[in-house]
């Protein structure tokens, strides 16, 4: 099912959680929500849910395969919502909580019982917790809460699959293989999610497009190689992993920093003036001799090689970090060591001048 | 969690041992002893003595003399009073302690706190206090006597009275032992159940409910012995109308006043039983109260190692 937000706003109080926010899910995909706190994800995602309302400025409407879901109870919204914390019940057995769903259903809509055991048995199945039917939650590590809660949520065979933070609340193992495991679940089950996340690999790693967010507003919404590779604003490119920012100059598509002149095409047409470059740590090579123009010097400060990269911090001449990161083959053939003055060359960056964006 | 209170202890105990140290052995052997003597002695003086001599008393002319205290009508009748009115509060209580400990818990809504606050407020005040706004609102003179007085209708120095007095008095009890299970507990179970399909009753007797029972019953429990103890409150608006206005406490105190040792304890026997019996429900269901705690808090805690 196709999922619209048109225009909506939520203001808590006197603080402004969205602003103005449209947005388009189409019909088995899985968009992550991504953003710092407080950037309005989850409120974006509770009022998909319809656990809160958009204000009632006149403007706002959620579309649910083009029928406007803004005045439904969540109730009747037919919708799995997975919490962070899991909200299990904790006096109900996995195989109750995973039937709940089915139970409160009015008595003419209710499968039979023997309905629901094959229901919830199939469910145990698809994540694998079969021999787990009687536990309760509170004998189950966090991993197998959550999929306890993604079992509950599908029960009910949702029209939209919709999770807020799943894995925030577990260690950084569990998280990667449960990760992993909801894409192919996704693949397998192939009903619309929608998943907020403040963790940028998380959301590159599972989503077929992802929605950046800041300050209750939509930054770029784009495949996860668009926002990686190509992103739409400064925000964007601080925010999805590492970044070494130069200030610099623009200049009849060119963009100038330190001693350094890189071509940047698109922006042949922007205005002259000041603008902040953009560098990635493995955009960023390291030359014993300087190379042209296009090498700055630096001081290596630290090296930390383990990794699949080695990472290295370097000080500028004028003093800034810069960060580097070295394929390691590279890396073990330069044989850098601490205090060496080095050269360091960009081979892509990203520049951001204040009236236009790449 | 676990290695920081490790270590406090550590702290303790280097500062204990170092202590120890420096006072001689004698007093080492001597201050524990007595500290103890002074703790023991205390609860026999305070407690169990006290407790002893209700049924001592209450027995000393034999069991016959025991039982005979209870053929009186009018004990029958304080009895009965003192029943039908803890009958009354309790439920009145029970519901009124849910809905408030819900909307508190799981709500957010102007004059919040000032619900909190006003809740307390039978704890507050002093019983006696109690009792006189109502012989201020509902007696002869009072706001609404003259009304009353037209239909004929007698709140004060009658069972009306007693009951809105037990019922004010204990008003407090289930609602402060649920808000703060309830908000540790917050709202997501109910969201949870709700998104999956739940109506808001169904929420609340098959997620909210069991999660808080044992809380609830402690409540009961509690507002249950208060309300067959009150004394003060009950003992202005009733009139001490023997045979009719008469609760349990009213008529021992009637009884003593007349030199009635036997029958005196013989009625307060029957209250300190039920406080024994309180005190024995209450530290289970304490325990089970904790239990439930205990498993609202864990993932926070699976979250920290």
């Amino acid at each position: 099912m196709g999922i619209e937000v048109q225009h909506v706003s939520k203001t808590f109080g006197t603080f402004q959680a969205l602003k103005d926010v449209s947005l388009k899910v189409n019909d088995g995909e899985l968009v992550t929500l991504l953003g710092p706190s407080g950037s309005g994800k989850t409120t974006l995602l509770r009022i998909i849910a319809g656990l809160e309302l958009p204000d009632d400025d006149g403007f706002g409407s959620v579309l649910f395969s083009g029928e406007n879901v803004a005045k439904k109870h969540v109730r009747d919204r037919q919708v799995g919502f997975v919490f962070q914390h899991y909200a299990l019940f904790k006096h109900m057995s996995v195989f109750e909580n995973i039937a709940f769903g089915l139970r409160v259903r009015p008595k003419n809509e209710r499968p039979s019982k023997r309905a629901i055991a094959d229901k919830v048995t199939s469910l145990l199945k698809l994540i694998q917790l079969e021999q787990f039917a009687n536990r309760f939650p509170s004998q189950l590590s966090g991993g197998q809460r959550q999929r306890v809660a993604l079992a509950r949520a599908l029960a009910i065979e949702p029209r939209v699959l919709l999770l807020d933070e799943p894995f925030g609340a577990l260690d950084a193992k569990v998280r990667q293989g449960l990760r992993t495991w909801l894409r192919r679940l996704h693949d397998k089950v192939h009903v619309t999610t929608i998943l907020v996340t403040h963790d940028q690999e998380e959301a590159l790693e599972v989503a077929d497009r992802v929605v950046v967010m800041n300050q209750s507003k939509i930054e770029q919404v784009g495949t996860p190689e668009e926002v990686f590779h190509q992103p739409a604003s400064e925000f964007v490119i601080d925010f999805l992993g590492q970044v070494n920012v130069f200030k610099g100059r623009l200049d009849s598509g060119r963009a100038l920093f330190d001693n350094i002149a890189m071509e940047v095409p698109e922006l042949s047409h922007a205005q002259k003036g000041n603008a902040n470059v953009y560098v990635r740590p493995h955009d960023l090579d390291i030359n014993r001799h300087r190379n042209g123009s296009q090498s700055l010097p630096a001081n290596i400060e630290r090296i930390n090689p383990a990794g699949a990269h080695a990472k290295l911090t370097l000080l500028g001449i004028d003093g800034n970090q810069i960060q580097v990161d070295l394929p390691f083959e590279r890396f073990s053939s330069l044989n850098l060591k601490k205090g060496e003055l080095v050269y360091v060359s960009p081979r892509k960056v990203h520049v951001f001048a204040p009236d236009y964006m790449i | 969690m676990i290695s920081t209170s490790r270590t406090m202890n550590q702290d303790n105990n280097a500062t204990s041992s170092t202590i120890k140290t420096q006072l001689s052995s004698f007093a080492s052997a001597i201050i524990p002893g007595l500290l103890i003597a002074i703790a023991v002695s205390f609860i026999l003086l305070f407690l169990i003595v006290p407790l002893a001599i209700i049924f001592v008393e209450a027995f000393k002319l034999g069991i016959g003399e025991y039982l005979k205290s209870f053929q009186d009508r009018s004990a029958w009748h304080a009895i009965q009073l003192t029943l039908i009115a803890t009958c009354i509060s309790l439920p009145l209580n029970l519901v009124f302690g849910i809905a408030a400990a819900w909307a508190i818990a799981k709500f957010e809504f102007v004059g919040k706190s000032v619900l909190i606050t006003l809740i307390d407020l039978p704890f507050a005040v002093s019983p006696i206090v109690s009792g006189l706004i109502f012989v201020l609102m509902f007696g002869l003179q009072g706001w609404f006597g003259e009304w009353l007085a037209a239909y004929d209708l007698q709140i004060i120095f009658a069972v009306p009275g007693i009951v809105l007095a037990t019922v004010f008095v204990t008003f407090p009890f289930v609602a402060r032992e649920l808000i703060p299970l309830m908000q540790e507990q917050g709202s997501d179970e109910e969201q949870a159940a709700i998104s999956l399909g739940a109506t808001g009753w169904q929420a609340f007797y098959r997620i909210t409910l069991p999660n808080i029972k044992w809380a609830v019953l402690y409540g009961v429990i509690l507002c249950n012995a208060r309300a067959m103890g009150e004394f003060g409150a009950v003992s202005v608006v009733s009139g001490h109308i023997r045979g009719k206005t008469n609760t349990v406490p009213l008529h021992i105190e009637i009884l003593y006043n007349e030199y009635n040792v036997v029958a005196a304890f013989a009625m307060a026997s029957l209250l300190a039983f039920m406080g024994l019996v309180t005190l024995v429900l209450k530290s289970f269901l304490e325990y089970k109260v904790r239990q439930d705690l205990i498993v609202t808090l864990e993932p926070a805690l699976a979250e920290v190692h």
